[in-house]
């Protein structure tokens, strides 16, 4: 019993980083006012370019490589919605359009339609005390991602709520013409916030294909970019609720993968699909029962126009 | 357009709506820039790029719709921009203790660590003139600043106002209430169209004055006090404790009981969000009755619909014209058909009929006076005075019994108001019960023959014409609130 739930303690741990990692991204820009849905998009162009990278040169250089790809996207995003003023929604769904045609296209011409060849993956790092004990142990043995996704949650919150940056952002997603009157940038604002969001919904991507898989395959992310939005959501557009709810997403990944593997005699009652749509009913239920109770910063999805109120 | 600012002195800007009192102050503040033209301050031509540069060189404006971050606190709405940090920390004792200072120093009492949509709108205006004077503004910009408070808190407001004159502060003061204007400016400038036409000292002149001064040709006065007579219609509406709950489950109106008789005008005063908006939904079978119950029009007011409504004789002319009265894109004569289109003469059987329509609408932008008289012109392309025209008309030209009008003149100019009011006037003659429901203290008292005042979604008094009393009035609209300031 306690070997099983180290073993899913251990696949929920390896497997979360990529959705906190968009989780935050999207916290960050939506907190702005800008709407993020290119999250999934951000997340593919971040995977496929730290994998295609990493081909070359060491991983970690990869993974930077591919945060920039997220920030890329990001920044045609920004220059619609911020610049132009189009729709948020239609911005980022084109963009996740694009990821996924784009990435196809890029992984058959160049590679196989099935995925890049295999890379050196992240190393992962054997914590020294707990490594062996019982339960605990399922912290060691993973990526340095997974350490990063444990702190920078919490980082993000103080920098929101204790400093002078933070008080800006949440106020320029409420009421950007506020900001305006007090001679603030509200473009300036939001920018840092996009560019920022996709920076970690690309390293939510290159995780994938670094620490997770070692290679960038054919689906990548697979919706996780969505569920990473629905963590948002349901964290209430918090750093530590999208935090918690993004883990909590994992962990019904894990249950998934689990119950597969530990009690293949379980196929025989519930089908595949079902356990393959499990993470994802997950997230319906949560959201269906979190419900009206939104808290959703007021200004957002709408452009900054400054003679209009 | 010119205009000189005296260093501390109490100007006021005066002016009809779109007369660009407001595109003036912006482009002082520097949200807007000017295409010709110089500032000269202190004898330096200066150029504001941003209102960065405006709150650098010590001018600072309240809005007419607050510039506040309603989630965040007072402290934090304040120091936005200018934080005081402590190793890189944003310092939130500072920053309280720095408010609570410049609170002290201009005698405001506000708590630095309330969240500002927990303030009550005075309070929150508060909050903004302290934003401006935090940022060390020598000239302060108010724009339309009484337009949402209480006589009370205006009265305070104005305390304000002088004070801050005393400690060396210019106050620009930007308006269309005369009254208000004369008992508190010292200077008067009055904008038409763009331009300066006039200034006057304020010891020096009247409302009368002002008021042609600002519409440019002597008008009638406003109707003189009629004499009051009890109702004797027959009851139109008859309300007994009227509960309706709020989106969040809260009790909007609790226990709300009136009547309202055919013949007469009654007022609903109130400050904003104390349940007028409800009420009127109530009324017009928008928004469903939690308890209470009623008759309107000899039928019970339980389970009403909009449409039962309009088929009992309830014409609804709705606060917010854009979302609720028009369809903005569609053309004057499809909207003067809204909620008739299946009748003659907008109908003939199962069929729109375009011949009757176009006859009807002509007839009545003619009786309106609503310019351009063009019925295929989309309604956005209309002012809003003329906007609410078409609303007006298309509602008493269903020929209601019971007329339930909030907010009938707002943003409407001086000439349009007096329009809306002459109408309304002329279907009590006719008849009519009308219930007006308004946020403009004045406009109730001079329309109406009964006043129930709404505070938190209970009548907290009724007043007939004859007992009507701007502070007693004002007194029970704001009752059970705690003394902010």
């Amino acid at each position: 019993m306690l070997e099983l739930l180290e073993a899913l303690l251990f696949s929920t741990l390896d497997a979360a980083p990529a959705l906190i990692f968009a989780a935050l991204g999207g916290v960050l820009s939506e907190r702005a006012g800008v709407v993020n849905v290119g999250v999934e998009g951000q997340m593919r162009a971040g995977a496929f370019c730290a994998a295609v990278a990493a081909l070359f040169m060491p991983t970690p250089l990869g993974v930077v490589l591919g945060m920039l790809a997220g920030a890329g996207l990001a920044a045609i995003h920004g220059y619609l919605s911020i610049r132009w003023r189009s729709d948020q929604v239609v911005s980022g769904m084109a963009i996740n359009l694009v990821a996924l045609a784009g990435g196809t296209f890029l992984l058959e011409s160049l590679y196989s339609p099935n995925g890049t060849p295999a890379i050196e993956q992240l190393p992962r790092w054997t914590l020294p005390l707990i490594h062996g004990v019982p339960l605990l142990g399922a912290l060691s043995e993973h990526s340095g991602m997974t350490y990063l996704a444990l702190v920078l949650p919490f980082v993000f919150h103080a920098v929101l709520t204790h400093t002078p940056i933070g008080l800006r952002l949440r106020a320029v997603g409420e009421k950007p013409h506020a900001v305006a009157t007090l001679g603030l940038s509200v473009q300036g604002l939001r920018w840092g916030a996009v560019l920022g969001g996709g920076l970690l919904a690309g390293l939510g991507g290159a995780v994938l294909s670094t620490a997770v898989l070692d290679r960038f395959e054919q689906h990548t992310p697979a919706g996780l970019g969505f569920m990473a939005l629905a963590a948002m959501v349901f964290g209430r557009w918090t750093p530590l609720g999208a935090f918690g709810a993004a883990s909590f997403f994992a962990f019904g990944n894990a249950l998934r993968i689990g119950l597969a593997s530990s009690a293949p005699g379980i196929l025989e009652f519930i089908p595949q699909g079902f356990l393959l749509a499990l993470p994802y009913l997950l997230t319906l239920i949560l959201l269906a029962v979190q419900g009206q109770r939104s808290s959703a910063p007021a200004a957002l999805g709408t452009p900054y126009e400054q003679e209009s109120r | 357009m010119s205009l000189e600012i005296r260093a501390g002195e109490l100007l006021a800007l005066v002016g009809e709506n779109g007369a660009g009192k407001s595109s003036l102050m912006n482009v002082l503040y520097g949200l807007y820039h000017p295409d010709e033209g110089d500032i000269l301050l202190d004898g330096q031509p200066v150029r504001f790029k941003s209102p960065r540069d405006a709150i650098a060189r010590g001018i600072g404006m309240v809005h007419q719709h607050f510039m506040l971050v309603p989630t965040l606190t007072v402290a934090e709405n304040v120091v936005l921009g200018r934080e005081p940090t402590r190793w890189g920390r944003l310092d939130l004792e500072r920053a309280c203790a720095e408010v609570t200072a410049t609170c002290q120093r201009f005698g405001f009492q506000l708590d630095p660590r309330a969240r500002v949509d927990t303030l009550t709108v005075g309070s929150q205006q508060k909050v903004e003139i302290v934003k401006a004077l935090h940022r060390g503004a020598k000239v302060l910009i108010l724009d339309e600043p009484t337009a949402v408070l209480t006589p009370q808190e205006a009265e305070d407001l104005f305390r304000v106002a002088r004070g801050l004159k005393e400690q060396g502060h210019t106050v620009v003061f930007i308006s269309h209430k005369l009254r208000e204007v004369l008992s508190v400016a010292e200077r008067i400038a009055v904008m038409r169209r763009g331009a300066l036409v006039a200034e006057v000292k304020a010891a020096e002149t009247h409302v009368a004055e002002l008021a042609n001064l600002m519409v440019g040709e002597s008008r009638p006065g406003q109707g003189t006090v009629e004499p009051y007579q009890p109702p004797t219609g027959e009851v139109l509406l008859e309300a007994l404790a009227l509960k309706a709950l709020g989106e969040d489950g809260r009790a909007v109106l609790d226990g709300v009981t009136l009547t309202v008789h055919a013949g007469e005008i009654v007022g609903i005063a109130g400050v904003d969000g104390n349940g007028q908006r409800e009420l009127a939904e109530v009324i017009t079978g928008l928004r469903p009755l939690a308890e209470g119950q009623g008759t309107l029009l000899n039928r019970p007011l339980s389970a009403l619909s909009p449409d039962e409504a309009r088929r009992r004789g309830v014409s609804h002319v709705p606060e917010d014209r854009l979302r609720r009265a028009v369809v903005k894109d569609m053309s004057v004569e499809e909207n003067m058909a809204l909620g008739r289109q299946g009748h003659p003469p907008f109908a003939r059987g199962p069929w729109l009929d375009f011949a009757g329509r176009r006859e009807r609408t002509q007839k009545l932008l003619g009786a309106y006076d609503v310019r351009p008289p063009d019925p295929l012109l989309p309604v956005q392309a209309l002012s809003g005075g003329n906007q609410q025209k078409v609303v007006v008309a298309r509602e008493l030209d269903s020929q209601p019994k019971l007329l339930v009008v909030v907010q009938p003149t707002r943003g409407l100019d001086i000439s349009a108001v007096a329009q809306v009011h002459a109408r309304l006037r002329e279907e009590r003659a006719r008849g009519v019960g009308v219930l007006l429901i308004s946020l403009d203290l004045e406009e109730v008292l001079t329309m109406s023959d009964r006043v129930y005042v709404l505070f938190e979604g209970k009548v907290t008094g009724t007043f007939t014409r004859p007992e009507f009393d701007e502070r007693e009035i004002g007194r029970r609209m704001t009752c059970a609130e705690p003394a902010h300031g």
